[in-house]
């Protein structure tokens, strides 16, 4: 099964194996959302959207229909 | 003989760039416009040794070269325009010393331009404490670029990066990125088109267009050079950050340790409490309160002090300069007014800077933003909506420009087309004089009746706004994708100086920007209300006449009633009454009306004069207006401000679009008059129908 960061849980750590869908925002990309980098689910806004994220260093805040668009694997700690 | 030398001072936001920008230049700046767009131009002197001055523009905070909003799109259409006068000797990129890896992006791609740039590391003061070490000597040699290791909180570091400054010309303008080989057909084709151009400036012109489609003072025409679709241009956008990732990890896992363990959990524990799912909204309702608060009980004190200091200046220009006629008139009653109806805001607005300021230093704005966004959603808005939406609450301008940073051009739009209905400062005065003519004193579980309305009023102003942005998301067809990313900065106290500067500045702003139009509206209003035609209004004397048990006082104020019938505003007035009498008014509140779509607050001194309550009417005793106002009848003899009347103006005024000053604002904002034609139209018509429904019932 396809994994996003929207399937991630508070608290769970993934990595980004996919995020060349055209809907990305570029500024997304730019901040550091690149295969490769691990990202951590810190903390969800009420409705679990918008998402809070820690990637790349940095920790920003993204909706939910963005976060599932990309691809990662779940690493378990 | 002294030289002056350009610098640009680039950054992401909160890296603490404007910290830097105020260390360089002290007080010594000024703030501006870009030509065409109101994206702020901050600009500043700072002095070097040898008499060399340097001037320093401090650019729009932007994550990279590829603009995603008007402020970014700044910082490129100045860095691909060699002829512009500001553009740079030398460029300053200041990063943050936590997030380093991702200021780097920018950092190369700005050194791909061959500008000769120095890295700032800010906030180096925190690199114990985080468990950072860098070896500056390693990054410096590696990145081909000079670094200063700054603390603007400990104000440490700035005297070594104004020697950096000074001697730009000895740093390598070698590029970090080799363009080319992001693909290697595509740019070598890109180069043999444009032989004569750098493939760097060539490749970032096509993506601008591609994306933005803004750049308006490029020296480059690529529009002939079409090889690729967007979609495949993005993918090779996305190539180059991997690209350039690459190479930052490769010399940072040199030049950078971190200790995470040393990772002091401020920001965790913080937003635990911050962003909680209930917490968190109390939290943000309390701050709310206190801003409310500060904004309409404390600055009542310094705003009487105006009003009071600026009636009496009118009163002495009248005295002293008596029998100056006109021009003592005009000084008097058009400018001193005008400029005191300017200035009676600044405690307003400087409160409500202050706060937001110390709310964006801190670090909270963006948790709000985060919490908000869910629910702003629901009605075609933002999260980031609600910064202006509260800012609205003092003015409708600044919270226009405040809107500049949601990406979203379609939550743009809805969120500067409703924020006029939230109820800013200019209704207050108005609400405070017809809630205490027409809604009954007395009060129900000890909330007097017209507090509770003034409070309705309020809900009502941000319902509304809320309500039609949930219409205008249904309407607004755009092709614009949702774009929300945003950045959750550290925790920091708000640096002192920092928070002065903002609202130093902005209060600056309003004064000068609405203040001339504002300042404009008055002289003509004061025109239009002292002359008329014909002899009714020049001989108003020989129509009164005189009784005997009248004090001259008494028979001044009726012919200065009687002028101001007769008078162009006047006749206006009464030009319109056939079109307000469903609504329950009658002329001289139509003349209220009238002047109120320059600016809202005139009407009560349009009605002082119009009730001919005194010649200095303008700072006297409200008590008089509503008086004379309570006392006011039509010909037949019923009053003219009953209850109905009274709710129906209320919501007029509540509903009505009557601010030129923001229709400007909207249209320089939106580049079209489209927007601000639609919002004085519809805004218009239902603050009509409001009013006429409410007084037809209440009748």
């Amino acid at each position: 099964m396809r994994l996003t960061i929207a399937d991630l849980k508070k608290g769970e750590k993934g990595v980004i194996t996919d995020s060349s869908s055209e809907d990305i925002p570029l500024k997304l990309l730019e901040m550091g959302c690149l295969p490769g980098n691990e990202v951590r689910l810190l903390q969800l806004a009420p409705f679990a959207d918008p998402m809070y994220l820690n990637v790349n260093d940095s920790f920003l805040a993204i909706r939910k229909e963005t976060a599932s668009l990309i691809v990662i694997e779940k690493i378990d700690e | 003989m002294s030289k002056q030398l350009n610098v640009a001072l680039i950054g992401n936001p909160n890296t603490g760039k404007t910290s830097v920008f105020n260390a360089l230049t002290g007080l010594n700046q000024k703030v501006g416009n870009y030509p065409g767009i109101t994206v702020d131009k901050k600009q500043g002197i700072c002095k070097l040794s040898r008499g060399v001055k340097a001037h320093i523009l401090d650019l729009p905070g932007t994550y990279s070269l590829n603009a995603s909003s008007l402020d970014e799109n700044v910082v490129i259409e100045l860095l691909l325009n060699k002829n512009d006068k500001d553009y740079p000797d030398v460029a300053i990129i200041v990063s943050d010393v936590e997030n380093l890896k991702r200021n780097l992006l920018l950092f190369t791609q700005i050194k791909d331009l061959k500008i000769p740039t120095i890295l700032v590391i800010n906030m180096s003061d925190l690199m114990i404490r985080k468990g950072i070490t860098l070896d500056i000597k390693l990054l410096e040699e590696k990145f081909h670029t000079k670094i200063a290791l700054v603390s603007t909180r400990k104000n440490s570091g700035i005297t070594e990066l104004k020697q950096l400054i000074e001697s730009y010309k000895t740093i390598s303008t070698e590029s970090c990125l080799d363009t080319t080989s992001i693909d290697e057909d595509y740019f070598e084709s890109l180069q043999k088109a444009f032989p004569n151009q750098d493939v760097y400036k060539l490749w970032l012109v096509i993506t601008q267009d591609a994306n933005f489609g803004k750049i308006t003072r490029q020296e480059l025409d690529v529009s002939k050079f079409k090889t690729k679709s967007n979609q495949e241009l993005k993918r090779l956008q996305q190539k180059e950050a991997i690209k350039r990732y690459q190479f930052i990890n490769a010399i940072l896992k040199e030049g950078q340790t971190i200790d995470r363990s040393k990772a002091t959990g401020l920001r965790s524990k913080l937003d635990r409490l911050l962003i909680h799912k209930v917490w968190g909204y109390v939290i943000f309702f309390l701050i709310l309160l206190t801003i409310f608060q500060a904004i309409y009980d404390w600055a009542t004190f310094p705003m009487d002090l105006i009003d009071t200091t600026f009636a009496s200046l009118a009163g002495w220009v009248k005295d002293t300069f008596h029998g100056g006629g006109m021009v003592t008139d005009l000084v008097a009653e058009g400018i001193v007014s005008g400029i005191g109806g300017i200035v009676i805001f600044i405690p307003q607005i400087a409160f409500l800077f202050l706060f937001i300021s110390i709310l964006e230093e801190s670090g909270y704005m963006s948790r709000v933003v985060f919490l908000m966004d869910r629910v702003m959603r629901r009605f075609g808005l933002s999260g980031k909506s609600l910064v202006p939406l509260i800012s609205g609450t003092a003015c409708a301008i600044p919270a226009v420009m405040a809107t500049r940073n949601i990406e979203n051009w379609k939550e743009r739009l809805i969120t500067i087309l409703v924020v006029p209905f939230t109820t800013c400062s200019a209704r207050l005065p108005v609400y405070l004089i017809i809630i205490a003519l027409v809604i009954p004193e007395g009060s129900i579980i000890g909330l007097s009746y017209q507090a509770l309305t003034l409070m309705a009023l309020y809900l009502l102003g941000f319902g509304m706004a809320i309500f039609s942005a949930y219409i205008l998301d249904r309407i607004l067809k755009t092709k614009h994708k949702t774009f929300f990313v945003v950045e959750m900065p550290n925790y920091k106290l708000p640096l002192l100086k920092n928070v002065l500067i903002t609202v130093i500045e902005k209060t600056k702003t309003f004064v000068f920007e609405a203040g001339k139009i504002i300042l404009a509206i008055s002289i003509i209003l004061w025109v239009l209300a002292s002359y008329g035609p014909g002899d009714k209004f020049n001989n108003a004397e020989s129509y009164i006449e005189t009784t005997t048990h009248q004090t001259s006082y008494e028979r001044n104020d009726q012919i200065a009633a009687f002028k101001l019938e007769h008078s162009y505003i006047g006749i206006i007035g009464k030009t319109i009454e056939p079109l307000i009498k469903p609504l329950g008014y009658d002329w001289k509140v139509g003349i209220g009306l009238v002047a109120s779509f320059a600016a809202r607050e005139v009407f009560v001194g349009t009605l002082a004069t119009i009730y001919s309550v005194g010649s200095a009417s303008e700072g006297e005793n409200i008590d008089t207006i509503k008086t004379k106002m309570a006392n006011e009848t039509y010909a037949d003899g019923t009053k003219v401000f009953t209850l109905a009347s009274g709710i129906s103006l209320l919501l007029f005024y509540a509903f009505a679009m009557q601010c030129m000053s923001t229709l400007a604002i909207v249209k320089r904002e939106t580049k079209s008059w489209k927007w601000p034609i639609l919002q004085l139209i519809g805004m218009t018509a239902i603050a009509y129908i409001c009013a006429l429904i409410a007084f037809q019932f209440l009748k």
